[in-house]
């Protein structure tokens, strides 16, 4: 398929098949199933090709691959640029695999606008995938921005009782923050004169300048990740979002902020990153101990689960700016492993939810006598979210680990402190929901898990536990890449003197 | 190839049962399970002979598990004497543990699941033992924590189980910190975790510093204790021990298995596996002697009181693991791994009689409502003798002649009085009275248990049977080794052969084993002499005048509370750091995410956005004169600015 350009493809499929739902007419019934089976053949043949895009990437190299050059506007120097490397292409294949997911898992949950629902996902996944593959600003930010629309609309018209307070919070705080990000990507274009994402890599801003564009970028990133303090609309939104919802938030969504990290911050903004490594440090560090403590006290599985994803983003922001291949590979493999297990466990939650229509902890207890093979489920995940070794939660939070302790010990250790705190609230959450005396009533009759079910379990039960006795295949497609920006980051360090507050306002 | 199969069996063992214990039925279930554990067993024997006797120690590699920069390392089976030990000792306690459960939990509802997470177990075990790496190693001690988790909660709908259980896994969890810091620390400092490449460069660093935690240590020293604490957790030294207690909640087969025989030992086996690291940080082993010394001592102080025929023999475990430790903190590695073979033998023995005889006593713990079983289950009596005799190290002292305990737990002794220093004499002398107190609770046990009258109930009584055969006949195995794998494995462990044996698999920069052999004779002596001491006082207090310990108790009360509450230490941890995190976590959500962040943060500007609103709204009265004010007010301060910025 050489010829072919497969990212589009990848990206401007699903919007090609939310396009043919919204042609459907007919009997409501029909409409609904047929927008069903769609959407889950344009989001697995999707997934079908960006299997292309996993074999056929060269590993070994830190280039751009697969790009896609198209003049757009060419008087402003703005491109349809289209390209990934081993930091985003994973992520483009953890959003096609959960939106197929996605769909099964709302199979017989969804029962409301079942059209309309589809083809928010189905849009959503358009957008998820371009920001993956986005090589220039302007396309970036587009769709950077766009993910927002349908998840804002996905939580507000099917959410649970206070959806539209949690969806207004969720838009708010992430356009807030957007908004600085725009503002930041227009002095760049202004002042480099080109919105190419690879080109301004290489730019090489003035120290001054970096400061505050690194802010602005922040005050974005730091939302979607989320950190500490900005994380509170994260357990609104997923608490409200109906699952599958919840599965995209977590799989991907919370992944953007801390990409583009990756992507704009340490490469464009080195000295500023190395600067202000110590804010990022302690807002990580607060956060892993702070919300793991948050969650123990947690009454709402989803909520639980939510917060649970702030501490383990945390990880990953101490990883990310660690700069050394251990801790970036570790928080780039944590990011794609929490893609999996949160997700897995927010489907988890789903499937009592949709048989009981409650997350409060303390209606259930001892469903391991009545639904054991849900029981293995969530124990697998439960332990991956532990990141019990072996499976694919260890390997990031250990490389993590490591990777912090080159840099700051006592950020080695309380990081490290999350892996007993992150144990604690999940085995009580565990406890609570699986084990037990099987006594109340409304329990004893709810079914164990159905096929269906099964079938979204089985690929996520298979990532967690393969990548985590062989995560190989994923360290070496993201390791050029990551030794290329692990390097570039510490030659534009040497260049210069390191920033201090004393260069940036000098006494006088 | 039999090295992977020793490992992998019980795996495939472990899945067959689990996954599908159901089409196997319980019968299928526990013959799987078994057969694979027994062909192991044999299989471990053979490579014992071939590497610990015959000196083919070696490693195979399976496939590459990291590669991240500089962090790479495989999966492989690194099997040297170490390890060929550790074989046999994990493969043959579990094979028994496997066999007699089919007896104990016959009437369980749900075998097969027992039956896989035994074997689980043991695969993770096996893993532990066989790792050429930290990091392998920490997938098996890990994976082992898994499985006693799994295992002390197997009753999963009584509360104190899951409350034990998750206890177990948390109190380990603040070790394995300790021990991931470890690796991460031997990381930085050698650029590898494999053992090969740090065992070669230990020496290198001897002089190297690190700043850790804002201090500049020793190198070696701060990481050799990162990963003892990993294994104070592991093995329940004196601190992270409150779980192994809590853990008999478990059925006793997974008492005898994991929490006496194999797990708990793991700890002893990093130390000893890292030897060559250790004996460059001289505070560190330092540490560990103290640790372990005063592990020894505490957990039989708490012995003396309990009332749970399985909360004694845990403390007993605990304690003896403080032996282990010390041994190995006066660099006698040998001396260690030998107690800890032995150890096996006799404490899984003693868990697995404890079994039979609450079996018997239709699931009675409480030994004050047992009594005179002697004659009801003679066989179960006979092998809880030999247990405890090998426990407290019955022996003669001149001859050289007695149970297996007796040559272990001598030599471990002895080491510490040859090494002539502080926390040697420390050791020794807490040692001893460790052993004092070890004769007095075992045999405490042993009387209130079988002798005298009776205190259970009469329907109980009449109707305490022995044991089936499948559960008796396993115990002859560890009884035999209870008895003789002292005498026959002294030569090889710490004896004239012991250079040949090991093989390099430990290293001592001097040879406390050879000074150890060269101790006065009342050193040898007076082990022997406390314990008969001891048996006498237990003789004394519960045979002889059954009054005595009630009016020792009103005497010494504090001491005696003091014994009872285990040091209080689960209240001093309830009090400091249980509680305290459920308020922190409830105070931080409610006051911070609540009224902090969000009321100041959106609730708070999306209050002052209404509220501008309404004022905003109130403005657009309708008359002309109001919008004709604003209008003005409008052009006078554009002027102002306007004059201001021109102007200044």
């Amino acid at each position: 398929m050489g010829g072919w350009p497969l990212l589009s493809l990848v990206t401007f499929l699903p919007l090609l098949g939310a396009g043919f739902i919204l042609f459907i007419r007919g009997e409501p019934d029909i409409v609904a199933r047929n927008a069903r089976y769609v959407a889950l053949w344009t989001s697995l043949i999707t997934f079908a090709l960006s299997l292309f895009v996993w074999f056929g990437f060269e590993r070994g190299t830190a280039e751009f691959q697969f790009v896609e050059k198209v003049e757009w506007l060419p008087e402003f120097n703005i491109g349809y640029h289209m390209g990934v490397d081993g930091i985003s292409m994973p992520f483009v294949l953890l959003s096609t695999l959960l939106t197929p997911l996605c769909v099964l898992a709302s199979w017989d949950a969804v029962k409301t606008r079942v059209k309309e629902y589809m083809i928010a996902f189905l849009v959503l996944e358009t957008m998820m995938v371009g920001m993956f593959c986005a090589l220039d600003f302007i396309v970036f930010y587009i769709f950077f921005e766009a993910v927002l629309i349908p998840m804002f609309l996905i939580i507000g018209i099917w959410g649970g009782q206070r959806r539209v307070y949690a969806a207004f919070k969720f838009f708010l705080y992430t356009l807030a923050g957007s908004l600085l990000m725009m503002l930041a990507m227009l002095t760049m274009y202004f002042t480099a004169g080109t919105a190419d994402i690879p080109t301004l890599m290489a730019h090489g801003f003035p120290r001054e300048m970096q400061i505050w564009l690194w802010l602005a970028f922040f005050a974005s990133f730091a939302v979607k990740v989320p950190m500490w303090p900005v994380h509170t609309w994260l357990p609104d939104a997923h608490v409200e979002a109906p699952t599958a919802g919840s599965v995209i938030l977590a799989g991907v969504l919370l992944k953007m902020g801390a990409y583009g990290f990756l992507r704009f911050s340490l490469p464009m903004l080195p000295e500023a990153s190395a600067f202000f490594t110590p804010l990022v440090f302690t807002l990580s560090v607060v956060a892993i101990v702070y919300t793991s403590l948050v969650a123990l006290a947690q009454q709402d599985m989803k909520k639980l689960i939510a917060y649970s994803s702030v501490a383990h983003m945390g990880f990953v922001t101490v990883g990310i700016f660690t700069v050394n291949e251990q801790g970036v590979q570790g928080a780039i493999f944590q990011m794609l492993s929490h893609g999996v297990v949160s997700a897995a466990l927010f489907l988890c939650v789903g499937v009592v939810y949709d048989r009981l229509h409650t997350r409060e902890i303390s209606r259930y207890g001892g469903l391991a006598d009545n639904m054991p093979s849900y029981a293995l489920v969530f124990m697998i995940f439960m332990l991956a979210s532990v990141g019990l070794p072996g499976t694919s939660g260890f390997i990031g939070e250990f490389l993590v680990i490591v990777g912090a302790f080159q840099v700051d010990t006592w950020v080695a250790l309380l990081t490290a402190s999350g892996m007993v705190l992150g144990a604690a609230y999940m085995l009580w959450l565990y406890r609570s929901v699986i084990f037990g005396a099987l006594t109340k009533k409304d329990l004893l009759k709810l079914p164990d898990m159905t096929w269906r079910e099964k079938a979204v379990f089985a690929p996520l039960v298979a990532a967690a536990i393969f990548f985590g006795i062989y995560p190989l295949p994923l360290l070496e497609v993201m390791d050029a890449s990551v030794a290329n920006l692990v390097e570039n980051y510490q030659v534009a360090l040497a260049r210069g003197e390191p920033l201090s507050l004393a260069s940036l306002w000098p006494l006088k | 190839m039999i090295d992977a199969l020793i490992v992998f069996l019980p795996l495939a063992g472990a899945i067959l049962a689990g996954l599908f214990g159901r089409a196997l039925g319980d019968r299928g279930a526990q013959a799987v399970t078994c057969g694979a554990l027994v062909v192991a067993a044999a299989l471990s024997v053979v490579v014992f002979i071939d590497v610990a006797l015959g000196g083919n120690a070696r490693t195979t590699e399976l496939f590459t598990w990291f590669d991240a920069g500089s962090f790479e390392l495989s999966w492989a089976l690194r099997v040297d004497t170490l390890t060929a030990v550790m074989f046999c000792v994990v493969t043959i306690v579990s094979a028994v543990v496997h066999v007699y459960s089919i007896g104990y939990m016959a009437e369980d509802k749900s075998i097969p699941r027992f039956m896989a997470y035994l074997s689980l177990f043991t695969f993770f075990m096996l893993m532990l033992v066989s790792a050429d790496n930290l990091v392998q190693m920490f997938f098996g001690w890990e994976g082992v924590g898994l499985a006693s988790y799994l295992l002390i909660g197997f009753w999963y709908d009584r509360p104190s189980a899951n409350a034990a259980a998750i206890k177990a896994f948390l109190v380990n969890r603040v070790g394995d910190v300790g021990y991931a810091l470890g690796i991460a620390g031997i990381f930085l400092l050698f650029g590898s975790v494999e053992f090969d490449q740090i065992f070669g460069a230990a020496a290198d660093y001897q002089d190297t510093v690190l700043t850790v935690f804002g201090i500049e240590w020793h190198a070696l020293t701060v990481i050799c204790l990162l990963l003892f604490i990993g294994a104070m957790g592991k093995s329940a030294q004196l601190g992270l021990h409150t779980w192994l207690p809590d853990a008999m909640e478990g059925p006793t087969p997974v008492s005898a298995l994991i929490h006496a025989a194999t797990m708990v030992t793991a700890g002893v086996f990093l130390v000893c596996r890292m030897s060559p690291v250790f004996e460059y940080a001289p505070d560190a082993l330092t540490v560990v002697t103290y640790v372990g010394a005063a592990t020894a001592f505490f957990a039989a102080t708490v012995g003396l009181t309990q009332t749970d025929i399985k909360r004694v023999i845990a403390y007993s475990t605990c304690s003896q693991l403080g032996y282990m430790f010390f041994a190995a903190g006066v660099s006698a590695y040998g001396a260690a791994m030998f107690h800890l073979m032995t150890h096996a033998f006799f404490k899984a023995l003693l868990f697995l009689g404890a079994g039979a005889v609450i079996h018997a006593m239709h699931h009675e713990q409480d030994m004050f409502k047992m009594g005179g079983l002697y004659k009801k289950i003679p066989l179960t009596y006979g092998l809880m003798w030999i247990g405890s005799l090998a426990l407290v190290g019955f022996g003669i002292p001149g001859l050289g002649v007695g149970l297996a305990g007796f040559y272990s737990k001598d030599i471990v002794l002895e080491a510490a009085y040859a090494a002539q220093s502080a926390a040697g004499g420390f050791a020794f002398w807490l040692g001893i009275a460790a052993a004092l107190m070890t004769a007095f609770y075992s045999f405490r046990l042993l009387f209130l248990t079988f002798h005298g009258q009776t205190r259970a109930d009469q329907h109980t009584f009449d109707h305490a049977h022995e044991a089936p055969r499948v559960m008796i006949w396993p115990l002859y195995l560890l009884a035999a080794g209870a008895i003789g794998a002292g005498a026959i494995f002294y030569g090889f462990f710490v004896g004239d052969g012991r250079e040949t044996f090991w093989n390099g698999a430990i290293f001592a920069l001097s040879d406390i084993i050879e000074e150890a052999h060269h101790v006065p004779f009342w050193v040898k002596a007076l082990p022997m002499a406390v314990t008969l001491v001891g048996i006498a006082l237990a003789w004394a207090m519960y045979v002889w005048r059954p009054d005595l310990p009630a009016a020792g108790a009103r005497l010494f009360r504090p001491l005696y509370l003091f014994s009872l509450r285990k040091w209080y230490f689960d209240e001093l941890y309830d009090a400091v750091f249980v509680r305290p995190a459920w308020y922190l976590g409830e105070g931080l959500w409610k006051a911070g995410d609540g009224a902090l962040i969000d009321g100041v943060g959106p609730n708070g500007v999306a209050a002052v956005t209404r509220s501008l609103a309404r004022r905003a709204s109130r403005l657009q009265s309708g008359y002309v004169y109001h919008y004709a004010f604003a209008m003005l007010i409008g052009v006078v301060a554009l002027v102002t600015w306007y004059i201001v910025t021109a102007g200044g």
